[in-house]
């Protein structure tokens, strides 16, 4: 645990090339240091540095701001409920008093098993089917107390984890540009003529 | 999709009007290249194509697309704010989507996401941009998913990549996604964001990052749904396009109503001429107020705007009406209250949340936020005072000076103040936090007097000897 893997190496790489400058895959790269490891380490920041060009204290100051990132452990599953005004009016604080007692924990806090994680949220942006939450950012909606006991007992059965994959994964389909058809990243500096299709007529 | 069986879908209505951006909401797989394809997709493109960019800039200018995003800016004007000569340029699309009540561009990315796509294409090709940045919040996992299977079947198909359908117009269209941050909205923290740094919105001027944005080049920050338009439009013309809605809001927008209603659902309503007593109480919309229940309040355009109250529910969507009358459309998402509603307690979860959002950069914003957040709770625990109430107007002023904008109400008496304010802070989350709880106690203030805690003086006479 720390570094990037081999595989992820040559993801971050790919990835990389597809931005004009470096430092802008910053963000995707953290997400795949937590896809690896559950959250962010120090040894992954540095590495993304490394990959980027930037310093590790860079990396960390650019994580740090996001809440997303999270840098120790968390539990495998993250439950979001959000708190803002249309959850809030339909019910929410109820929704994550029930959470914090059947869970035996506060809201952001980690249960002892390290199976499950509390978050006050905010606006998840599913404000009609209000009160919603995020497990691992897959929804729920229109939750009521009796249907998170449920989603609990089936997170913790197991039979939810073909379609929520553990804390870290956001996405499970990533992007990939056919080496033939990219037209790839080029740094700003190097161009200095306009796009040829701009040549006032039409393209086709 | 999998789940229990008491998993809800997002509701979305489609009802009897036009459907610009959401034609394809009704078919299952309305997410894939095939169904896209099947019902007229890439067809705009290849009509652009066929044009020089020019006359594609200018049929958008013409049909003035109006940003979908807050502020309302016409598209082909704010393409038209870029410096001649100056490569290349970028257009980096704003799918940060995270304002309280909002969540259009969500499910616009979720269930067509080649429209988008299409709409990317269109406007690089007139636009003269070079590259193309899909900017989605980070916590949209499905949105990701479906935008990244689109991307890679349109790369497959020959619509995004070197030589679009065999012409000289070539994109790349790369898929980036953000790590929960509200402040990233603004387009200028979105650049800031897509550089790898904190994502705080930048000194201004210059005002538009259409002069100087992504490594100091000009680009182009356009919404979800202003770019999801694009398609329409080139299938059907500017003059088809400026036929729905009115002549200063042309075309159809997207709005989400949600809380205390019968049916609260997402709708593409007509602009400019669509009331909020429509959508609230309209058999097609909303269907009414929860129970029967009187309707207290509302807030019309996403959390940062300031509240209305059933005296301004004949306003149409067309922000020359509703500016004036105190607030503003912005992102086109309406929260309703009803008569049961603690007013103080719906202003407590809006301030929280842009106090909560706050990036830090400006002091008004960092401090005054957390200051009224504080206040406004222990208002709310019955722990407030009366000074607690002139604190809130007096921090709000260090964030907005002057007459903050408000509707007017006719029981009470007041006059609307009109939108906009003067702030200061760089961006709009300080005013943000203000505008609830300004809304709140400038148009309840019984309901925060009855809060308050009173003291009673006790007389303290010196003891003689």
């Amino acid at each position: 645990m720390a570094r990037l893997t081999e595989e992820n190496v040559r993801l971050a790489r790919e990835i990389i090339g597809r931005y004009p400058k470096a430092r802008s895959a910053t963000i995707p790269l953290l997400h795949l240091a937590q896809e690896q490891d559950g959250y962010v380490t120090n040894e992954a920041m540095s590495h993304i540095g490394e990959l980027v060009g930037a310093s590790s204290a860079e990396v960390f100051g650019t994580a740090s701001f996001y809440e997303m990132f999270k840098f120790e452990p968390v539990g495998k599953y993250l439950i979001n409920i959000c708190g803002t005004m249309s959850c809030a009016l339909m019910g929410a604080e109820e929704l994550m008093h029930h959470a914090e007692e059947r869970l035996g924990i506060k809201m952001g806090s980690t249960t002892a098993d390290g199976k499950f994680t509390l978050e006050r949220a905010e606006c998840q942006a599913a404000c009609t089917e209000a009160p919603c939450l995020q497990v691992n950012y897959r929804y729920r909606y229109r939750v009521t107390p009796d249907q998170l006991d449920t989603l609990i007992d089936d997170l913790s059965a197991g039979t939810l984890s073909s379609e929520i994959p553990a804390h870290g994964v956001v996405a499970s389909v990533r992007q990939h540009i056919p080496a033939d058809r990219g037209v790839g990243a080029v740094a700003p500096e190097l161009v200095t003529e306009n796009p040829v299709w701009l040549d006032g007529k039409a393209a086709l | 999709m999998t789940g229990g069986t008491w998993q809800h879908a997002p509701d979305f209505y489609a009802g009897d009007r036009p459907q610009v951006v959401t034609s394809r909401f009704q078919y299952e797989d309305s997410y894939t290249l095939e169904r896209y394809l099947a019902t007229d997709g890439y067809k705009g493109l290849r009509s652009a194509l066929a044009r020089p960019a020019n006359e594609i800039h200018d049929e958008v200018r013409s049909a003035t697309v109006l940003g979908r995003g807050g502020a309302g800016f016409p598209a082909g004007n704010k393409w038209g704010l870029m410096p001649q000569g100056v490569w290349p340029r970028y257009l980096v699309v704003n799918g940060d989507e995270s304002e309280p009540g909002t969540y259009k561009d969500r499910l616009l990315m979720e269930r067509d996401p080649h429209q988008l796509i299409e709409g990317c294409l269109i406007a690089s090709y007139a636009a003269g941009l070079s590259q193309c940045f899909l900017y989605i919040r980070g916590e949209m996992a499905l949105a990701q998913e479906r935008i990244a299977t689109a991307l890679n079947e349109a790369y497959a198909a020959g619509y995004i990549g070197k030589n679009i359908l065999g012409s000289k117009f070539s994109l790349d269209i790369v898929l980036h996604w953000g790590a929960g941050a509200y402040v990233v909205g603004e387009e200028t923290a979105l650049i800031e964001s897509l550089e790898g740094n904190r994502g705080m919105p930048r000194l201004k001027p210059p005002y538009f990052p259409a002069a100087n944005g992504l490594y100091g080049q000009p680009t182009i920050v356009n919404n979800v749904e202003t770019l999801a338009n694009l398609p329409w439009l080139l299938n059907n013309g500017a003059a088809a396009y400026t036929a729905i809605g009115t002549a200063t809001s042309p075309g159809t927008r997207m709005v989400a109503v949600s809380g205390h209603v019968n049916r609260p659902g997402v709708f593409e309503i007509i602009n400019g001429i669509t009331t909020f007593r429509d959508l609230l109480y309209g058999d097609e919309f909303c269907q009414g107020i929860r129970n029967g229940n009187d309707l207290k309040a509302f807030v019309p355009g996403g959390g940062s705007a300031p509240w209305f109250t059933p005296d301004q529910l004949d306003l149409p969507f067309e922000a020359s009406q509703v500016g004036p009358a105190g607030s503003m459309l912005g992102s086109g998402a309406i929260m309703v209250m009803d008569s049961t509603t603690d007013i103080p307690r719906a202003a407590l979860t809006l301030t929280r949340f842009y106090a909560h959002e706050s990036c830090g950069k400006c002091t008004p914003c960092r401090e005054g936020g957390t200051w009224l957040e504080r206040i406004l709770s222990r208002v709310v625990d019955g722990k407030g005072t009366d000074a607690d109430l002139d604190q809130i107007f007096e921090v709000g002023e260090s964030i907005c000076p002057g007459a903050f904008p408000h509707a007017s109400n006719e029981k009470l008496g007041i006059a609307a103040v009109p939108f906009p304010y003067r702030m200061n802070t760089i961006c709009f989350v300080g005013p943000s936090a203000y505008a609830p709880v300004h809304s709140a106690l400038t148009l309840f203030r019984s309901e925060f007097d009855a809060r308050i805690v009173k003291r009673t003086m006790i007389k303290v006479t010196a003891v003689s000897e």
